[in-house]
Parts: C-alpha cells; sequence; structure tokens
C-alpha cells in the first residue's frame, strides 16, 4: 500500500505541466456549443469543388456512399422509424459540429489532419447543403456551425437497459 | 504424496522416459536427442504443430480497417494470447516510440499536465483481469445471420490480464474543476479516435494501461498505452492514447453518435450505452466441431457481465426448455471471462445445447426474441442473446 504522502511525493516528481500553446496544437476536440472551433469560412459552393477533389473517390458523386465500407453521407431523413432506417450525417448526426470535428480530425482517410479550417467548413456545407440543411450560399463559420439545427437533433435517449427483468 | 504413490509415479516415469528414447533416433518424436541446437529462443514461439489463428477481415480499399477475431472454439482457460486477441481498427495501426510518446491532461483541470511512459510507469500500478468485448460481438446473430463457429459468433470478446496505473491518480493530480463532468478520451492513430467518458467511470475503475498479460501492449492493443474501461463495451477503450480532455459536456462525436447508438424502432437511438451486459457461449462442443459418437463429454464455454461477477451459468440440452447449472473454474472475478465446465452424456440423437449466464446483479441474459423486442431488429450494437449450437446425428455441431 501506498501512503497518500508518498504518492503525493511520487506525483510530484512525475507529470510536467504543459502550455496553453502546446495544448492548442494538439487539442482537435469541437464541442456542441462551438467550442474548439477555430476560425475559418466556408460555403456548399466552394464546398461542392473540394469534395470533388477530397472525398468523391470514396464517398461517391454526391455522398451516396460506395459498397459498405464507404458511408452514405446524404439523405434518410424520416426513415429512422422504418423497417430499413438509413442512417446518414443528415437523418442521424444530431450536432453539425460533429461533422466538421470527424472531417478534421480523421479525413482524408489517406491524408487526416491535411486540410485547412476554410476548407473543412467547406466540405461542411456542401454534405448539409445537399442534405437540405443549410443553403448553398450560406456561409459556415466558428458562429454560424454550432446554430445549425440537424434534423435528428431530438432523436438520442440514455441509456435505458436492462430492458430484460431480473428474475432472480 | 505418500512414499507409496512417489515410487508409483516414479514408475511411472521411467517407463515413459523409456519408451520414450525406444522412437526412432534423430527425429523429434523422441526425447533422446535435440533435432535442433536452436532450443533457446530468446521469445519463444508455440509448436509448428498448433496452428490456431483469429479470423482476421481487412476492407479492401482503406488499408487499415478491419477486424479480427479470437478462435474462442479452440482456446482453453480463460486468457486470450495477447496473439489471438481481437482487433478492430479504424485507420490501420500505428507505430509509436514509446521514448516520443505522452499523455496529456487538460481543459476543465486545475493543472494540466503530461506524463511520459516513464513516469507513468514510476506511479503504483495494479495488474487486473478483464474481458474487452466489443460492442458490436453477435451483431450478425442480432441481424439473423448465425456464426457458424464461436469466432464469427463472439470472436470479438477477449480477455488478458492488464497493468497500468488507476486513471483516478493521475486526475486528482491534475485537479479536476468545478463542473467537470466528462473526459473526451483520444488515440494517436490516424482519425485521431476519440470517446466522451463519464468523469465517474474514469475515477472508479478506469486504468491507464501499458502492460498486457504479463509484456508490454502488443501494437494493435494499443502501445506503448490505451486507457481500459473494465466492462464497458471495447470502442470506448481507447487505443494509443495520448490525451484526455476533461470538460462539462460530451463531445458528440462521430464515434459516439454516428455509430455505437443502439436504434429503437421508435427512430429514438439510445446513446451512452456503454456497459456489456451478461452474455455467454458454449466453445466445446461448438460449431465446426465434431463429436466421435455417443458417450460421456464435457460442455464448456465462457461467461461474463460488464456489470460484475457471474454468478451463475445454466446449460441446457433441448434448445432452452430447461436449464441445469454448470461449476464455474475459480477464480470468478468481476468484468473478466469466467469458463463453466458441464458433464453430459450424448445419446446419438439430435440434440441442441445452450448456455445462459446469470450475473451477480441478478441478470438473467436473455433469448435473441427478448432483444428484439425491448429494442427491434436494427440496434444494432450490445447483442448478448442465448446462443445455441445443434448437435447432429453424425455428431457435427452446427448453429442454429
Amino acid at each position: 500500500m501506498f501512503s497518500t504522502l508518498m504518492l503525493a511525493a511520487m506525483l510530484a516528481q512525475s507529470g510536467k505541466p504543459v502550455s496553453a500553446e502546446e495544448i492548442r496544437a494538439i487539442d482537435l476536440t469541437v464541442f456542441p456549443n462551438g467550442s474548439g472551433l477555430p476560425r475559418g469560412k466556408g460555403t456548399a459552393v466552394r464546398g461542392a469543388a473540394l469534395y470533388k477533389e477530397k472525398c468523391a473517390e470514396c464517398h461517391n458523386e454526391k455522398g451516396e456512399g460506395r459498397e459498405q465500407q464507404y458511408p452514405r453521407l446524404v439523405g434518410g431523413i424520416g426513415s429512422l422509424a422504418t423497417a430499413e432506417p438509413v442512417k446518414t450525417v443528415g437523418s442521424y448526426w444530431p450536432h453539425a459540429t460533429t461533422v466538421f470535428d470527424y472531417i478534421r480530425r480523421a479525413m482524408p482517410y489517406e491524408t487526416p489532419r491535411s486540410l485547412s479550417a476554410d476548407e473543412v467548413y467547406s466540405i461542411t456545407a456542401v454534405l448539409l447543403y445537399w442534405n437540405g440543411i443549410i443553403g448553398e450560399n450560406d456561409e459556415l463559420n466558428e458562429k454560424t456551425l454550432p446554430r445549425v439545427k440537424m434534423p435528428n437533433r431530438e432523436g438520442f435517449v440514455p441509456d435505458s437497459r436492462p430492458h430484460q427483468k431480473t428474475k432472480r | 504424496m505418500s512414499i507409496r504413490e512417489r515410487r508409483r509415479w516414479l514408475a511411472l516415469a521411467a517407463s515413459f522416459a523409456v519408451s520414450a528414447c525406444s522412437r526412432k533416433p534423430g527425429t523429434n518424436e523422441g526425447a533422446a536427442k535435440p533435432a535442433s541446437t536452436l532450443t533457446m529462443r530468446p521469445y519463444g514461439e508455440r509448436s509448428p504443430y498448433e496452428k490456431v489463428q483469429r479470423d482476421a477481415r481487412e476492407s479492401t480499399k482503406s488499408v487499415g480497417v478491419g477486424s479480427s477475431r479470437t478462435p474462442l472454439h479452440e482456446l482453453e482457460g480463460t486468457i486470450t494470447p495477447s496473439a489471438l486477441h481481437f482487433e478492430r481498427h479504424h485507420a490501420g495501426v500505428p507505430v509509436i516510440d514509446p521514448a516520443a510518446h505522452s499523455l496529456v491532461i487538460h481543459g476543465l483541470v486545475r493543472k494540466a499536465l503530461r506524463f511520459s511512459l516513464a513516469e507513468l510507469k514510476r506511479l503504483p500500478s495494479v495488474s487486473r483481469l478483464h474481458f474487452i468485448e466489443c460492442s458490436g460481438n453477435g451483431g450478425g446473430e442480432l441481424a439473423g445471420s448465425a456464426g457458424a463457429d464461436a469466432s464469427r459468433s463472439h470472436g470479438l470478446l477477449s480477455n488478458s490480464e492488464w497493468t497500468g496505473v488507476r486513471l483516478k491518480i493521475l486526475l486528482e493530480a491534475a485537479g479536476p474543476e468545478a463542473g467537470a463532468k466528462w473526459m473526451i478520451a483520444e488515440g494517436a492513430d490516424a482519425c485521431r479516435m476519440a470517446r466522451s467518458i463519464p468523469l465517474t467511470k474514469a475515477l472508479d475503475d478506469a486504468l491507464i494501461a501499458y502492460g498486457q498479460n504479463g509484456e508490454a501492449l502488443r501494437p494493435e492493443q494499443g502501445y506503448p498505452l490505451r486507457l481500459l474501461l473494465p466492462g464497458w463495451e471495447g470502442n470506448a477503450s481507447i487505443k494509443w492514447l495520448h490525451r484526455l480532455h476533461i470538460a462539462a459536456e460530451p463531445a458528440m462525436g462521430n464515434q459516439e453518435t454516428a455509430h455505437y447508438t443502439d436504434l429503437h424502432p421508435t427512430g429514438k437511438a439510445s446513446i451512452f450505452t456503454f456497459e456489456m451486459e451478461a452474455n455467454s457461449v458454449i466453445t466445446r462442443p461448438s460449431g465446426s466441431q465434431k463429436l466421435a459418437g455417443p458417450g460421456a463429454y464435457e460442455i464448456t464455454g465462457l461467461a461474463w457481465s460488464g456489470r460484475g461477477k457471474v454468478a451463475r451459468v445454466e446449460v441446457s440440452l433441448d434448445g432452452g426448455e430447461s436449464w441445469q447449472a454448470a461449476s464455474l473454474d475459480e477464480p470468478v472475478l468481476a468484468k473478466a471471462a469466467t469458463r463453466f465446465r458441464y458433464a453430459f452424456k450424448w445419446s446419438g440423437a439430435p440434440t441442441v445445447i445452450a448456455s445462459r449466464c446469470i450475473d451477480e446483479t441478478g441478470y438473467v441474459q436473455p433469448a435473441r426474441e427478448e432483444i428484439i423486442a425491448a429494442r427491434g431488429p436494427n440496434s444494432t450494437y450490445h447483442y448478448n442473446g442465448i446462443k445455441r449450437w445443434m448437435i447432429k446425428q453424425d455428431g457435427s455441431v452446427t448453429h442454429v
């Protein structure tokens, strides 16, 4: 067993302070309230050209997806309560900030984190535009993106398990 | 051991040695002479006769995306050999120099801190046995395409001894501020995979693990550092861990909204469904195996629960009509795989065998129909239905 004092002493000699600058360089988290979004802007018009260049090879011409491994990004709105739900950015994702966060951290698959903030805003914009959520010329930036209301914003509920009664 | 017993053993051993020496000289069969001088291997390998492998599937175009499954039906005991631990990667396996790797804790904390691997290893550590199960395990069973063997039905489950530092110690050093309720854990893989975890779990039994089954983590398991959240869906135990962002709210990232949410027939989906509920599978006899003929056999398998210890495992020999208690190998540990055994005599008639796990909370593993009644056929994740195997008249075992 370690005494509290011993543990405090051990912690004091490990764990170095990190500067705000170092954190900014690695922090990729974007929250639904927009915290973490970088300055920048983009529209669907610019995003369409970027999408063609950076995304279409896998996700198809207008976000239709390809095979099972390249997810569909567009459509399916209103399908979730049917026998064949189609989960896409438009139909399922509850927050527009998630689109920005995910593209910035993980896409394009072969060259993640290679896009500028303006490019990520633009590609986010074209996906939301193709899903009928924003207009073609609506500007997305760090202020407007968190205000976008996604169709499935209210679609998630907390874990309600266990669903089966305990028998003994 | 009495002197008489010891003599008997010595005699037995001597007769074995004689028979071993009488085999053909110069081959591997006899113990008379080593066939090779390369017997002292710095890092051991299994016998060349042992061929058990994972069932690995990689997506064709995005290299590094895929999964491999633990061959549960070909393993013994409860520990999964590290080389056979199931894998699920979303953007490949990074090659990380441990000397260049560190863990940063920042956000709603009094003091943002960076821990090198060497610094972490100087802190008090613990070793614990825990399973990791992908919440997609059994997804095929839910969808109605039952796995032909226990690897394909339940192979996204593995059980290891993990060694690491309790996350609670590190978080208390950083000092969460008032209002801190979540922790966004991020990996250093190409896609910077991240999950939002309630701080209550982080302060409860979460580990920052660097050891697996007595050695360093395998690269596919997050070398040099991973988060380990006992009993929770595997996806949340972020591998290649390099950043913990303490926050008031969850990030609602791609992995916790677009994926790993359980869609109900109402169109609403359950989110943050972390716990893996009680589950079990018979691994012998199971799909793809064959009984030699009527007679006595041992039914054995694995049971586990993300809510604690396995309290009881029951086996059915009539497709789930009646149930009998199986024996459990000791020790039975919380949030760890437990081996169960049950002796039975096979008459030679077609027989449907099944197992169900009851955990210490009293929860009884349900039938597939009960799960579909509760959350529909499109819930994808967290399937834990009773698995049945059919022993056919010729002794071959298939899925039902």
